[in-house]
């Protein structure tokens, strides 16, 4: 019964992904493709990963979603470049190909989880998970976040001033209406306390920094459309300084590491856990604050009066 | 068959999809939803490894997983990239800035 | 002294806190004194691993693979971030100021971007780690893309989506042969897997996921045929980013190429695969060299020649999976000295070409005559930096193309023997030709007032020397790119 659960829940997806990709406007295209994202949000749920389920929904559907509904503002329908036939044969050729790939893998399956169980105690934390993030591959995360400040980076260097003055350009044109103010500011207030809960929960139960930093960055996001907040300046001192929270806490508690336990990204001994859960508040806001930037995009350059 | 094995053919189906956005794409938009999808695919198959990798009392092997995590975050960061490159492109086409 | 390779790592990334806090003065100085230091740490590894003669390694966070990530270095790591390092300080010695007219300034997001450089590359060349490589060459290509663009032309904006795709391509490819590799064997470690490899003979899908890393990387790379995005790429970005470009960012995938073909991979599986990279390389050579040679501006030239020059270590693979020990050795020395030289030589180019541009105000080539009179110096950094791509003597591209070839004749691959030699003649012809209108009579009237930056200049011209000097390493397998191969954990049970 639950195979054939998980059978239609497969097709769903790949449903959902082929409406996006089929479909002939660009919002609707990217309507599909978070319907797609939520769906397969569900197909994590359902393979045992509910920390990979919160990160799908959140990030790889919903803040991409505003990112790409973005980008759809405006763009015209364009009409397929290619011939259909040649390239349905070509992608059914590479699913089959990845299938045979997928049914080669070997039995028994090789796999981690005993080491990852017998290391995790000396770490402090009940979620495997943010055992592998924060303590195993620590490096990995580490990188991950200079990737992130870096994307930032990269979007402002398309900043017509150099310097990075001023703010960026609204959200969508025009002023919010009254109702969706109202909704922000109902549900505001509870998405910082889903954030914060998910922070909380991360070390032992579902949920991390990741999936708290990005509740926590819809939720601004969500405040500034309704125009609750305003537009944050790209040159201020105070937000530049959480975007380097994160990182640079990371690697500050990498090298606290490296001077008491003898070991780069090891954790002080005994402190293991405060250490790393101080870091996850780090890491949290400037994960939040970063991707409301990067939703935002460049500064438009000084104001004029 | 397992549920693990049924949801890396469907990663093996999403590959399948991006691949077909990828190739009949008429703009960057169009591209960028391609190679997500795709992306996701992969994923898909990863996560599917870490079902299939069930143990010492972990539901799932943990490795896996926290590398998706990360890849989907990275993934993030290049449709940002892209689609702030896309706007770019845009503003500075309806401008009609052209080369000096 | 492998607290070298973490520094190596985390140092750059330093830089870019007071970039993002203080003035852009402060912070173009801070991170040019970053990148100092990271050359001289990268220096400093080089040194070590030559004195023990071993591989110098670190466990991040005190675990061992395969739940721990591990850093090595060994001498070919260690060559190839000397070479690195070297080359983005002093392009950001470059690019620090930019007196007169001409030149803009580069704004502080080119420091940031050179800073993540920086430290993506020691990654691509340390990690032992499959998945952290995959985050490596993310970060190299978001340090990348951006500055293909710096000037928000409309023209630098659409190569750099379209380097942005070719790169999104390579890195889905890359990412499903990695989720294969753990599948099979659940472990994304060098050692480990060749550990594993050397039990058991690998079926046909470890070769798949293999296939699917390195068309991959060739796409991250530009290795013919998946080089097209390469040329608008490299000639429409600032001459200082096109340095870096040319130069260093596409030697990672490169890199790790090498590192899965001659380093993982079954020599069965590696001998069958290299007739594919030789056939990609010379494609590279002739079809780019030749196209290289219709080019009518100066930058869109020597970004071809890069393209061309890139298939010389795609020659170098069936060569280096050769039964004979010393004439693979030999080839797998001329393949790695060949990447450490082209890097040196084609920096020069760019930044010499960059400062030919600021003199006359463009780079078509046919607009050129006289440079020589208003901008030797420049001028000689391209002509020596030339000699190494042409493969004269003495130059390091003279010592590699010489190992190749002998390496190619004494195997009885003799086609791969008269692709040297044919890359050689088409570098010839594009090298010549500017230099050639350099020294012509210029018609009277058409020379610029303005002089070539002189100090600028002795930096291109540094870094052609630095070309010329590896032409001096004997015509021998080089001890020290072969310390610590092949890959192991010293300590560890495998």
């Amino acid at each position: 019964m639950s195979l054939v659960f998980d059978a239609l829940a497969g097709l769903l997806v790949a449903g959902a992904a082929l409406a996006a990709v089929t479909a002939a406007a660009p919002r609707a295209a990217v309507i599909a493709f978070m319907g797609y994202g939520v769906l397969l949000g569900l197909a994590w749920a359902r393979l045992a990963a509910p920390d990979v389920a919160l990160t799908e929904i959140a990030i790889g559907s919903g803040i991409s979603g505003i990112v790409l509904l973005r980008a759809a503002a405006g763009l015209p329908a364009v009409p397929p470049a290619a011939n259909r036939a040649l390239a349905a044969a070509i992608s059914v050729a590479v699913a089959l190909g990845l299938a045979a790939l997928v049914l080669a893998l070997p039995e028994p399956a090789p796999s981690r989880a005993a080491d990852a169980a017998a290391a995790l105690p000396a770490t402090g934390l009940g979620n495997p998970v943010t055992g592998v993030l924060l303590a195993f591959r620590a490096l990995d995360t580490l990188l991950e976040k200079i990737v992130l400040l870096l994307a930032l980076v990269g979007v402002w260097a398309l900043a017509r001033d150099p310097l990075w003055r001023g703010r960026p350009e609204p959200l969508f044109a025009g002023a919010a209406p009254a109702p969706s103010a109202f909704l922000a500011r109902v549900l505001v207030p509870i998405g910082v306390l889903v954030g914060a809960y998910l922070l909380w929960a991360g070390a032992d139960a579902p949920g991390g920094a990741f999936q708290s930093g990005a509740t926590l960055a819809a939720m601004g996001l969500l405040a500034l459309m309704a125009g609750l907040a305003p537009l944050p300046r790209a040159d201020d001192r105070r937000l530049r300084l959480v975007l380097l929270a994160g990182p640079f806490g990371l690697l500050a508690a990498g090298f606290l590491g490296w001077a008491t336990a003898g070991a780069f990204l090891a954790f002080p001994p005994g402190f293991e856990k405060p250490v790393i859960k101080i870091v996850e508040i780090a890491i949290t806001a400037s994960i939040a604050l970063t991707l409301i930037l990067v939703v935002l995009g460049p500064p438009a350059g000084e104001e004029r009066p | 068959m397992s549920d693990a094995m049924l949801y890396a053919l469907a990663g093996a189906m999403l590959a399948g999809c991006g691949t077909y956005g990828l190739l009949t794409a008429g703009g960057a938009l169009g591209r960028i939803l391609g190679f997500n999808i795709l992306g996701g695919g992969v994923f898909l198959i990863f996560g599917a490894v870490a079902r299939r990798g069930a143990g010492a009392g972990l539901a799932a092997d943990p490795v896996p997983q926290a590398l998706v995590i990360t890849g989907i975050v990275v993934a993030f960061c290049a449709t940002a990239l892209a689609v702030a490159l896309l706007l770019r492109l845009k503003a500075a086409d309806g401008a009609g800035e052209e080369e000096p | 002294m492998s607290a070298l390779l973490v520094l190596a790592l985390t140092v750059p990334l330093l830089g870019l806190v007071p970039l993002l806090l203080a003035g852009p003065r402060v912070g173009e100085r801070a991170a040019l004194a970053v990148l100092a230091i990271g050359a001289g740490l990268c220096v400093a590894v080089g040194v070590a691993v030559a004195l023990s003669g071993r591989a110098l390694q670190y466990f991040v966070a005190g675990l061992a693979p395969p739940l721990g990530i591990g850093l090595r270095a060994d001498g070919f790591s260690a060559a190839m971030m000397g070479m690195s390092a070297l080359v983005l300080a002093l392009t950001a010695f470059y690019a620090m100021r930019a007196p007169g007219a001409g030149a803009p300034r580069m704004p502080p997001a080119f420091f940031m971007l050179l800073l993540a450089l920086a430290s993506a590359l020691n990654l691509a060349f340390l990690a032992q780690d499959l998945f952290t490589l995959y985050v490596a060459l993310e970060l190299l290509t978001f340090a990348a893309v951006p500055l293909v663009c710096l000037d928000g032309k409309p023209g630098q904006l659409r190569a750099a989506m379209t380097y942005l795709m070719f790169a999104l391509f390579g890195s889905v490819l890359y990412l499903l042969g990695v989720v294969l590799v753990y599948g099979q064997f659940g472990t994304l470690d060098f050692a480990r897997l060749s550990a594993a490899l050397a039990l058991a003979p690998p079926g046909w899908s470890f070769g798949a996921a293999l296939a699917l890393m390195s068309a991959g990387l060739m796409a991250k790379a530009a290795l013919f045929p998946l080089h097209l995005w390469l040329p608008p790429a490299h000639a429409g970005a600032p001459p200082a980013a096109s340095a870096v470009l040319s130069a260093v960012v596409i030697k990672a995938p490169l890199f790790l190429l090498v590192r899965l073909w001659a380093d993982l991979a079954p020599v069965p599986m590696a001998q069958a695969a290299a007739p594919v990279l030789a056939i990609c390389g010379a494609g590279a050579i002739l079809v780019c060299g030749v196209v290289a040679l219709a080019q009518v501006r100066l930058k869109l030239l020597i970004a071809y020649s890069t393209a061309a020059q890139i298939g010389y270590l795609g020659l170098m693979f069936p060569l280096a999976a050769g039964a004979d020990a010393y004439w693979s050795a030999l080839a797998w020395t001329g393949g790695t000295l060949h990447l450490v030289s082209h890097a040196f030589s084609k920096a020069a180019m760019f930044m010499a070409a960059g400062l030919i541009a600021e003199v006359f105000g463009h780079d078509r080539l046919a607009g050129l005559k006289g440079a020589a009179r208003v901008a030797p110096l420049s001028i000689a950094a391209f002509g020596i930096g030339g000699l190494s791509l042409l493969g004269l003597p003495p130059s390091g591209g003279f010592t590699a193309k010489v190992m190749l070839l002998t390496s190619a004749l004494q195997q009885g691959a003799w086609w791969i023997g008269v692709v040297v030699l044919a890359g050689g003649l088409l570098a010839g012809g594009y090298v010549l030709r500017l230099l050639v209108l350099a020294l012509q009579r210029p018609e009277d009237g058409t020379l610029p007032a303005a002089r070539e930056c002189g100090w600028r200049a002795g930096i291109a011209l540094a870094l052609a020397f630095g070309a010329v000097a590896l032409g001096f390493l004997p015509l021998a397998p080089l001890g020290f790119l072969s310390i610590g191969r092949p890959i192991a954990w010293e300590g560890l049970a495998p």
